[in-house]
């Protein structure tokens, strides 16, 4: 390890200038709120049809029901993801990734890297994939998955996705046991400096604040423009995928806030998901065929 | 001889997969070799991480030559036939054998270079290799478990070529991902191959490298005067994540000792897959643990144990968490509440009702095993509470367990807490049966529940599925019966537990139960088919004891398995079953007396004596009804006749008696003082007289005497 660990900003700076290095095209986070970086459209579109693509990006990620008012050292409701998609997957990517851990500060000879057996899914976006929880000495640092399905549709060519957990992994470089105690930059700033106060009052906002009937109906709305837009057609005939998905994303950070404010009932909750995935794999149909279409 | 080394050799296996994947390599790779007609010396398999190896010894150069005789058609057949089978064959008319009006093509086959036949054979393999799951990478088409990076195939030193979907075979491997120079070695034989991968920190074999870990992990404990907690399982897993095994003692925060052991052990097992540290001087957990990496640590492991030591910390405040929440006052009462709304299957209702169920079958059960009906009742209120628990939540494992400690923290007795925490016991064959009388009461009920609701539903262990572990849950409830000595009526218990599980079936078979009487059930004692006859249900009779009849079948298969793995003949089992007896104790002392009478020479001999005079009666009975009533002394009968019948009598009486006190080795003694007699009835006697009497007499002896020994056991059943 370096004398000085990294700082949770020159962690990142230090991701993005590795994978621009690999040829990974670098993006700035989306601009609306996921649950998970692969929500955004660079992953779960990009990752249908057949044109390659290399891209990395931090994500915030929205977890309402996960904030526990900057009281528990280890959970938030907004954190950071690292993102990396390699379509199709270098043959390398292992030994890639593993470089990446280095130049952060984690020696392979010093600590204990495995590939842990973990089957990537998520239902509301209808994807998944085979591959491993990356463990760091014990500790789960990376999601390594090599995407198999997206949308419910087989994809065309594996993507190989790498997720970092990019507080645990500070955590681990730093060595602290309380998020908040992280070392932002190199001059004195702490990650509770930043972000403490945005979790006690987004907490209270998840669980105790939002008004139930506004987000239903929001939702409602946002499903009902998914339909609208995907009936609309752009300049060169093509129909609206990435607008309608974007008013997907919505409708599930909404689903997401609703679930914190205990106002989805055991028995709808299949339902809400059910609708969610429809969506998102009438968005990911539409968006394959135009794919291939300009491949 | 030629020696073949195979090796696939891919990103990491999933360590669950590793014993399956080299067990089908085996199986795969010795059927297409032996389909071409290949032999060896031997063969091995290994699997790892990152490597599944086949090791073959002894195979020849080549296959032997085959000739292969191929039927074709009549000579009578017409001219298109003839030529079809020509073209087929590539022969001509000439070449051709004739026997019997058919023509014959011999096909003489030159044997094939078994490099040839291994090509082949590692293509097939590698095509239909039966992962449990598998998948594409980059953008091919070749599925593996994960991506496949090389194939490593040297026979006699050589490559074997061929290439799949893009991969070719070649000769070099690779060592440890981190410890290994990373630079690919060539490989000429499996010694060589075996260690240079030593060298290079690889230990191809799970077994070696389970050994490894055992030995390591006790000596680091025991170095500081601890002991490693064995785990089975855990081993396996361990042996299949790390190519270079190597158990590191680290330290744990002492404050979270406090924590019960199960799930400090727990926490460790299933999200760090450590082994737990026991501390013998204290006699309990030791605030260790023993981590098994996959490098040998340039600092010795110091900064991997401190690590690893971090992260268990934050594992166990999450338990901590759990626990500290589900021990506020109130919490028992708010999960029972939640299980309301827990469903338990789609055709047996919530948690709540199965709870119900347990509660009302428990209070039944009580008075039949010495327990106190409403501490039973209370302990089976309570026994599935801890499923809406965090903890339980987090560890389903520790179902029961948590209920335990959580009923123990909020002041009940210890009755009720032990009841709770091992109602499910026994699990499996290495569980011990519990011996409290309420925690039986608890253990049984919970079981019978699961048996008669799902056989009432239809839902019975077929072939090698059984999804809801019924085949356990019944044999559970034998040992419960036969550990403990009990004495208790399983066909009334399951008929009566029918009434509860139908109230929530709305299934037609189960509307037959409507309207029958459960007093009736409850008070019929041992019979509970005949007592509903009786009471004029005749018709329903059949769709009423469909589902119990099947689940008392089920029993006895169940028990016979038992008995049979401890030593006991399965034909005397059906032999005491088939008098309809469902008390498994009283069954198991017929059982073994019934197999001393039939080690002794009466034994034996009147079984002898009994096979003769039903096959008699058999014959006869096909003539036309047996002659009923009991057999007379007749006027001028030889001895041996009259001393039968007085021999019969007595042991009937005896018989009966004995039974009455349950005494069954005197009722085995009784029967062999029929040996004599009935050895001496043949001998002086001739069944089918040709005076009427004294034939239908005999038929009446006879079947007196099959009739006695039929209270004992059905001899029929005995095979020998």
């Amino acid at each position: 390890m370096p004398e000085q660990p990294l700082s949770f900003q020159d962690l990142i700076l230090t991701l993005q200038h590795y994978w621009s290095e690999q040829g990974c095209a670098i993006l700035q986070p989306y601009d609306i709120e996921v649950g998970a970086g692969t929500l955004h459209p660079a992953t779960v579109l990009r990752a249908l049809g057949p044109r390659p693509w290399k891209v990395a990006y931090v994500q915030p990620s929205r977890r309402p029901g996960d904030g526990r008012y900057g009281e528990n050292p280890n959970r938030l409701q907004h954190y950071y993801q690292f993102q990396v998609i390699l379509k199709p997957n270098p043959d390398n990517l292992q030994e890639l990734y593993l470089n990446s851990l280095k130049r952060i500060g984690i020696d392979p000879k010093l600590h204990d890297i495995r590939f842990v057996e973990d089957d990537w899914e998520n239902p509301t976006v209808g994807a998944w994939g085979l591959g491993w929880e990356v463990w760091c000495d014990g500790m789960e640092v990376t999601q390594f998955t090599y995407f198999q399905g997206v949308g419910g549709l087989e994809v065309d060519v594996v993507s190989g996705e790498l997720t970092y957990g990019l507080e645990r992994l500070a955590m681990y470089v730093q060595g602290v046991d309380n998020v908040y105690d992280l070392r932002f930059n190199n001059d004195g700033l702490s990650y509770g400096d930043v972000f403490l106060e945005n979790e006690r009052q987004q907490s209270e906002a998840n669980f105790h604040g939002y008004d139930v009937a506004g987000l239903k109906r929001r939702f409602d709305d946002m499903v009902a423009e998914v339909e609208r837009l995907l009936a609309m057609t752009g300049p060169q005939g093509q129909a609206l995928v990435l607008p309608a998905y974007d008013q997907v994303l919505k409708a599930s950070h909404l689903f997401n806030l609703m679930d914190a404010r205990g106002a989805i009932a055991v028995a709808e909750r299949q339902s809400y998901i059910g609708r969610i995935r429809d969506l998102c794999k009438a968005c990911a149909v539409e968006w394959v065929e135009q794919e291939r279409e300009r491949a | 001889m030629s020696e073949l080394i195979l090796e696939l050799f891919s990103e990491e296996i999933p360590a669950r997969m590793q014993v399956g994947a080299a067990r089908d390599l085996e199986r795969m790779a010795s059927d297409r070799l032996k389909d071409a007609g290949l032999e060896w010396r031997a063969l091995r398999t290994f699997a790892g991480p990152r490597r599944l190896t086949l090791w073959i010894d002894g195979l020849p150069a080549a296959t032997p030559d085959r000739s292969e005789e191929v039927k074709g058609p009549k000579t009578s057949a017409p001219e298109q036939a003839l030529d079809g089978f020509l073209r087929k064959t590539g022969l001509r008319r000439e070449q051709l054998v004739e026997r019997d009006g058919v023509l014959f093509a011999v096909i003489d086959q030159k044997g094939r270079p078994t490099s040839d036949v291994v090509a082949e054979m590692v293509e097939q393999v590698v095509r239909s290799f039966p992962w449990p799951k598998s998948m594409r990478w980059g953008d091919g088409t070749l599925r593996w478990v994960r991506p496949l990076k090389r194939i490593l195939c040297v026979l006699d030193g050589e490559i074997v070529p061929f290439e799949i979907d893009g991969v070719a075979s070649g000769n070099v491997t690779e060592g440890h991902r981190f410890m290994g120079s990373g630079e690919p070695f060539e490989v000429v034989d499996f010694d060589g191959y075996r260690g240079q991968l030593a060298d290079e920190f690889v230990r191809i074999d799970s077994g070696e490298r389970a050994y490894v870990i055992e030995e390591a992990a006790h000596a680091a404990c025991r170095n500081v005067g601890l002991e490693l907690v064995p785990d089975q399982g855990l081993l396996d897993e361990v042996a299949g994540l790390a190519e270079w095994p190597t158990p590191i003692l680290g330290e744990m925060d002492p404050q979270f000792l406090d924590l019960p052991p199960e799930v400090v052990r727990l926490s460790m097992k299933v999200h760090q897959k450590y082994f737990a540290v026991r501390d013998p001087a204290r006699d309990g957990l030791a605030p260790n643990f023993v981590v098994v990496a996959n490098v040998e640590a340039s600092d010795g492991g110091k900064a991997l144990a401190a690590g690893n030591s971090r992260v268990l910390s934050a594992r166990l405040n999450d338990a901590r968490f759990f626990w500290d929440e589900d021990r506020k006052p109130g919490a028992i009462d708010g999960w029972l509440e939640k299980l309301k709304g827990v469903t338990f299957h789609a055709k047996l209702g919530t948690l709540a009702e199965r709870g119900e169920r347990i509660e009302a079958l428990a209070r039944e059960i009580a008075p039949m095993v010495g327990a106190d009906p409403d501490a039973a009742a209370l302990a089976a209120r309570y026994a599935k509470a801890d499923l809406a628990s965090g903890m339980v939540g987090e560890f389903p494992e520790l179902q029961g367990i948590m209920g335990g400690y959580y009923l123990r923290e909020a002041g009940e007795d210890a009755v009720i807490v032990d009841a709770v925490r091992d109602h499910y016991k026994p699990q499996g064959p290495n569980d011990t049966a519990p011996t409290a009388p309420e925690t039986v009461a608890v253990a049984l009920a919970d079981k019978l529940d699961t048996l008669v609701g799902f056989f009432a539903i239809d839902e019975k262990p077929t072939g090698s599925k059984d999804p809801y572990a019924l085949r356990r849950a019944a044999l559970g409830v034998i040992r419960l019966i036969l550990e403990n000595d009990l004495r208790v009526p399983i066909r009334r218990l399951a008929f009566m537990h029918l009434w509860l599980v139908t109230e929530r079936i709305a299934e037609e078979p189960m509307k037959a139960l409507e309207g029958l009487p459960y007093a009736l059930v409850r008070e019929a004692g041992g019979d509970v088919e005949a007592a509903a006859r009786e009471a004029g249900w005749e018709a329903k009779i059949d769709t009423m004891f469909h589902g119990t009849r099947d689940l008392v079948a089920f029993f006895v298969e169940r028990l016979k398995v038992l008995l049979r793995d401890g030593g006991r003949r399965h034909d005397l089992v059906d032999a005491i079953f088939a008098l309809g007896d469902d008390d498994m104790t009283r069954v198991l002392s017929r059982i073994d007396a019934l197999s001393a009478f039939l080690a002794t020479e009466d034994g034996t001999n009147l079984l002898a004596g009994y096979k003769r005079a039903s096959n008699i009666l058999k014959a006869e009975e096909k003539k036309g009804p047996l002659p009923t009533g009991l057999p007379v002394d007749l006027a001028g009968a030889p001895a041996a006749e009259t001393d039968l019948i007085a021999a019969a009598s007595h042991a009937a009486a005896e018989v009966e008696a004995a039974l009455s006190v349950e005494d069954f080795d005197v009722a085995m003694e009784a029967l062999a003082r029929l040996r004599a007699p009935v050895d001496a009835f043949f001998e002086a006697v001739l069944v089918n007289s040709d005076v009427a009497e004294e034939r239908e007499n005999r038929l009446r002896l006879l079947g007196r005497v099959r009739e006695v020994m039929g209270q004992v056991a059905d001899f029929g059943q005995v095979t020998g």
